[in-house]
């Protein structure tokens, strides 16, 4: 169905059609409208889902794990300071090797205060061994989750894959979204290790090094093998659906003298700076990073690069300048930018690659000496 | 693209207003996008909302500085704010009611959407409803269509008075 909606309404209906048999929520700005939707799904019956109202985010992700160990499919959404309040837990489903999808709508970290975009919120959890997209449209937010629940739950994978959409910038934005008749997109979730209670197994016991150091290698070779499960995922998505969505998006970037290198919404506002530099004379390209975990491998060899963050890493840099820095052997000029939901316009990206620096870092809006 | 700048007080429904211009520019088959300014959000303050409309994908997410034409819901905001801040040379204005203002040059419509509102006993928590009848305005000012205003309209709403609104701020706007 070709209709209008938000960001948050576009994942919530993505979660309809995925039908997952719990959900557990807790609301936050600026996520709410995700478990509100849903929420009314369920109790229109739209959705034939459990849905479990929780005192804390902590709960909401135990709550999924719970569900999730006995074999069905699970999710929940939160934002910020939620998902850093479930962060023991965020852990603990990686671990478990349980595949929950959760919605996270990034947004800045206090103090100071501040509910608007930024990715610092999932970008704390890089490390938790939860797979990580960020997109950069409603439709994008939508085709993400439905494609999340997939690859998360196919056996070579059976890690949590996170859904990254900008605050209010794509969680509050109207834009068109076709809706799909989803069939078999998504196969029966088939859990090896679920509960049987014909079966009666020990579950979170206490593991010595041997077998511990043994869990860390599997899951980071199911990270690695979910490399060809998203490749074939997003190879599917786009024979049934006809949206063909890479690890990155590239935008002119073949012949490009210089990449602008970033991810959600500033990805696609660099498209635009992008064809303004190529007025110019100035061969620029846009790559927006979409998955952030598993790392790509980006074929940028003999480009410039100026890689934009919405987040930042104290006494280190830039988290995507880093990545970019440490992987591709590159040196960037490192733009950090949007914090907070600082606005950013093409043109100031534009600015950006006028005046780029290899191998410094910028501060937009900030004077050097304050 | 066409830009717009919607100001209103938060329970006027300038937001519901920028969605339904959306969607009634998206049933003219054109690319459309809405989105509030999000800030403290109460009752009564001031809010802004904007509304690109493009025959292409639309890639910006930053707010509106240049508009096309800014839309008044009401007209004592702008004792308090700068509504005619970057409006482009040529650029449009529609204000809700007939009250005189200096607005610098710039071509400015009226058309009372209170009365209309009110007439047709359309309102909310003692809230006039401002954002079905000013769609009709901007279908008479061509920015979407007359079929697409009503179809957008009925889509998001069933009572049928908000299409009568609609309407009639179309046959009372003189362009």
């Amino acid at each position: 169905m070709l209709m209008i909606s938000t960001g948050n309404k576009a994942v919530a209906s993505a979660v309809k059609d995925a039908k997952p048999s719990v959900i557990a929520a807790y609301p936050i700005t600026p996520q709410t409208e995700i478990v509100e939707q849903i929420a009314e799904y369920v109790s229109s019956g739209e959705l034939m889902s459990r849905y479990i109202m929780v005192e804390s985010e902590h709960s909401a992700m135990a709550a999924c794990i719970g569900a999730s160990i006995t074999g069905v499919r699970t999710f929940t959404a939160t934002s910020s300071h939620g998902l850093l309040y479930m962060h023991e837990m965020v852990n603990w489903a990686a671990g478990g090797r349980l595949p929950v999808v959760m919605a996270n709508v990034n947004r800045a970290v206090g103090p100071g205060w501040n509910i608007w975009a930024e990715h610092t919120d999932a970008l704390q959890e890089r490390d938790t061994g939860w797979l990580q997209v960020y997109v950069g449209t409603v439709q994008e937010a939508y085709d993400a989750t439905l494609m999340a629940f997939r690859i998360a739950e196919h056996n070579d994978v059976l890690l949590p894959v996170m859904v990254n959409l900008d605050g209010f910038l794509l969680s509050h934005i109207n834009q068109s979204l076709q809706t799909e008749d989803v069939g078999d997109f998504i196969p029966p979730i088939q859990l090896p290790h679920a509960i049987d209670i014909n079966n009666p197994r020990g579950y979170g016991t206490l593991t010595g090094p041997d077998d511990y150091f043994k869990f860390r290698w599997d899951i980071e070779r199911s990270m690695r093998d979910s490399v060809k499960v998203i490749e074939e995922t997003q190879g599917e998505f786009a024979k049934r659906f006809g949206r063909p969505y890479g690890f990155t998006e590239d935008y002119r970037c073949d012949d490009a003298d210089v990449l602008i290198i970033s991810m959600g919404t500033l990805g696609k506002e660099a498209e635009v700076a992008t064809d303004l530099l190529r007025e110019e004379g100035i061969k620029a390209g846009s790559m927006r990073i979409r998955w952030f975990r598993p790392f790509p491998d980006l074929d940028i060899a003999g480009k410039e690069i100026v890689v934009i963050d919405r987040d930042y890493s104290f006494g280190s840099g830039g988290i995507l300048a880093e990545a970019i820095r440490s992987r591709c052997r590159v040196e960037p000029y490192s733009v950090i930018a949007g914090l907070g939901g600082q606005e950013v316009t093409y043109e100031d990206i534009a600015g950006f690659v006028r005046d780029r620096r290899p191998g410094e870092e910028y501060w937009f809006g900030v004077k050097p000496d304050v | 693209m066409y830009e717009i700048r919607i100001h209103s007080r938060g329970g006027q429904g300038g937001v519901t207003a920028a969605k339904l211009l959306a969607l009634a520019a998206f049933r003219d088959h054109k690319y459309a996008t809405a989105f509030p300014f999000y800030g403290a959000e109460r009752r009564g303050a001031p809010v802004v909302s904007f509304v690109r409309i493009s025959e292409s994908p639309i890639k910006v997410y930053s707010q509106i500085r240049k508009p096309d034409l800014i839309v008044v819901l009401d007209n004592s905001i702008m004792d308090v704010v700068d509504v005619l801040h970057g409006l482009k040379p040529g650029g449009k204005v529609l204000l809700n009611g007939t009250l005189p203002h200096d607005m610098k040059g710039f071509k400015t419509l009226s058309v009372d959407l209170t009365s209309i509102a009110l007439r047709l006993n359309l309102v909310v928590a003692g809230s006039p409803i401002l954002n079905t009848p000013v769609i009709g305005a901007l279908a008479k000012m061509g920015i979407v269509s007359k079929d697409s205003a009503k179809l957008a309209i009925s889509e998001m709403f069933s009572d049928d008075r908000n299409v009568q609104a609609a309407e009639a701020a179309y046959q009372e706007l003189v362009i």
